[in-house]
């Protein structure tokens, strides 16, 4: 088994980041996705990770969602190891119990939305609070009504998805989320498998989240622009690597290295 | 050249009797209901039997797996005949008296839990990953995953193997006749060797099966429909 003593069992201080990845590593068979990766996202910090397809993206937020495994490192949410569980005075990797107890704390959001299609929005909304949470179903309604009024969804509450466009099918998905009250929100590439002309109501919804609440949010994007406008900081990964990072005027503005010029000027041309 | 064929005793005329055939119909209406409520058990025992086994089979418990996998294709592969014989003829041996009713159900509903199983299965197959992946962003559990939105997701494109399968339970009830269950057969057969007259019974009999069988793949699809549209999918 990996030594963790490196590793504290705690993170304590009044900084604490409320996502921490330290020297995480990640290998599908004998390809390595992700190398040693390092990532601190402070509580309420919206990060957006850009990059080449490929270059592990996805792969991070899978990870801190618990559906994939890692295979070095640890991870930290709000100062508790996610990854691991404390047996004795050392880190052991988390049980399933662990992972159940602490998962809550994270919400993400799909590229192709994932709703449950044998539901109304209203209903995929109320799952997760009545099932995980117990709440009842009257508090549940009430909760899932109040986010589908905020991400505009309010008059669709009795449809089906199959019945929503993508724009509006991803909109439930936020509000569905929200219902489980994270304090991390991941999004990933949730504009990618829209129509450009949906895009926008999307991204307004985001935009609503990151002006009036206090989540901390992770969010892989192509979308430069809107990365550049909502971010506190945005991180180029390279092949399984933060490439670069920093405030999107200066990564956009003034990226330093070669790579990070060159995929920037790709996208440009691109667009 | 071929006429001692022909003779009488070779070829005896073609004699339907209405009047009989009006006679013996309160006892087939009689045996069609038994056969309707052996069918309806067994089939009962395989539904619930059969999401049991397609379960097993994907569970992280490799002996399970193992175990229901091989009892699975052991069923499959051998004889429902043989099964209820075994049931009923070998079960006492091992403490096990059971009615016939009782034998045939059970042997029906195993035998048909096993083909059930894998149609369960590939319907559970169907349900893309992505609702795997969005119960676990919600923290639910296996069993709430299963229940609330995996089993749900997979009845629909199961329900043309299972009204098949529930075709074919109705097709086998007769072989519970060789245990003495008052089905269809096995009442036509009682008829036959009181009067020695043969045709009108099994005839009718045919046409009960014919009639109840016929309408099943339009009903089977209409109920597809129904579920389809009340899970609004
Ligand atoms: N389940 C998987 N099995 C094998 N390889 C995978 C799997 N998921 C992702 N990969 C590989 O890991 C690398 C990173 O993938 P991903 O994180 O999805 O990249 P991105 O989101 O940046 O496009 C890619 O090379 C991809 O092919
Ligand atoms: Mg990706």
């Amino acid at each position: 088994m990996e030594d963790m003593s490196g590793f504290p069992q705690e993170i304590t201080g009044k900084d604490k980041p409320m996502v921490s990845f330290r020297k995480v590593r990640k290998a599908y068979g004998s390809l390595l996705v992700l190398d040693d990766l390092d990532l601190d996202v402070s509580a309420g910090e919206m990060v957006s990770i850009i990059g080449p397809s490929g270059s592990g993206k996805t792969t991070v937020l899978r990870m801190l969602m618990t559906l994939e495994e890692i295979n070095g490192g640890a991870i930290y949410v709000d100062g508790k190891p996610l990854t691991h569980m404390i047996q004795g005075d050392k880190l052991v990797p988390a049980s399933e119990k662990h992972l159940r107890n602490r998962r809550s704390d994270i919400g993400m959001c799909f590229q192709h939305f994932n709703l449950f299609p044998h539901m109304t929005a209203i209903q995929n909304c109320m799952e997760g609070p009545v099932q995980v949470l117990g709440l009842s179903k009257e508090e549940a309604r009430d909760r899932g009504e109040e986010l589908l009024e905020l991400v505009g969804m309010a008059d669709k509450r009795d449809q089906h998805p199959s019945r929503l466009s993508g724009g509006q099918q991803q909109r439930v998905a936020i509000a569905r989320a929200l219902a489980m009250r994270p304090k991390v929100m991941l999004f990933d590439e949730v504009t990618s498998a829209l129509d450009p002309e949906v895009i926008g109501e999307v991204t307004n919804v985001i935009r609503k989240l990151v002006a009036e609440h206090n989540l901390t949010m992770l969010m892989v994007t192509h979308q430069m622009g809107f990365a550049r406008d909502i971010s506190d900081r945005v991180c180029f990964f390279y092949d399984g690597k933060i490439e670069e990072q920093g405030p999107p005027v200066e990564l956009f503005g003034n990226p330093q290295r070669e790579r990070t010029q060159q995929f920037l000027s790709a996208v440009k041309e691109a667009v | 050249m071929l006429s001692w064929l022909f003779e009488d005793e070779w070829f005896p005329k073609f004699d339907w009797r209405w009047d009989y055939a009006w006679e013996i119909l309160p006892r087939l209406l009689e045996a069609t209901l038994n056969t309707l409520i052996a069918a309806a058990g067994g089939y009962a025992i395989a539904l619930v039997l059969g999401l049991v086994f397609a379960l097993a089979q994907r569970s992280q418990n490799k002996i399970l797996t193992f175990v229901v996998r091989e009892f699975v294709e052991f069923v499959r592969s051998t004889p429902l005949l043989l099964q209820i014989f075994f049931l009923f003829y070998v079960g006492p041996q091992f403490g096990i008296t059971l009615s016939p009713w009782a034998t045939g159900m059970i042997a029906i509903g195993l035998h048909y839990s096993c083909y059930l199983s894998e149609v369960y299965r590939g319907g559970l197959d169907s349900v893309p990953k992505g609702q795997w992946e969005a119960a676990t962003a919600l923290n639910m559990t296996t069993a709430q995953t299963y229940r609330r939105l995996i089993i749900p997701q997979a009845i629909p494109p199961a329900i043309p193997g299972m009204g098949n399968y529930l075709v074919g339970i109705f097709k086998d009830t007769p072989m519970l006749s060789v245990i003495g269950v008052a089905e269809l057969i096995h009442t036509a057969n009682a008829i036959g060797s009181e009067t020695w007259r043969y045709l009108e019974a099994y005839t009718m009999v045919g046409l009960i099966f014919l009639a109840l069988s016929l309408p099943a793949a339009a009903l089977i699809r209409a109920f597809e429909g129904l579920v389809r549209r009340k899970l609004g999918m």
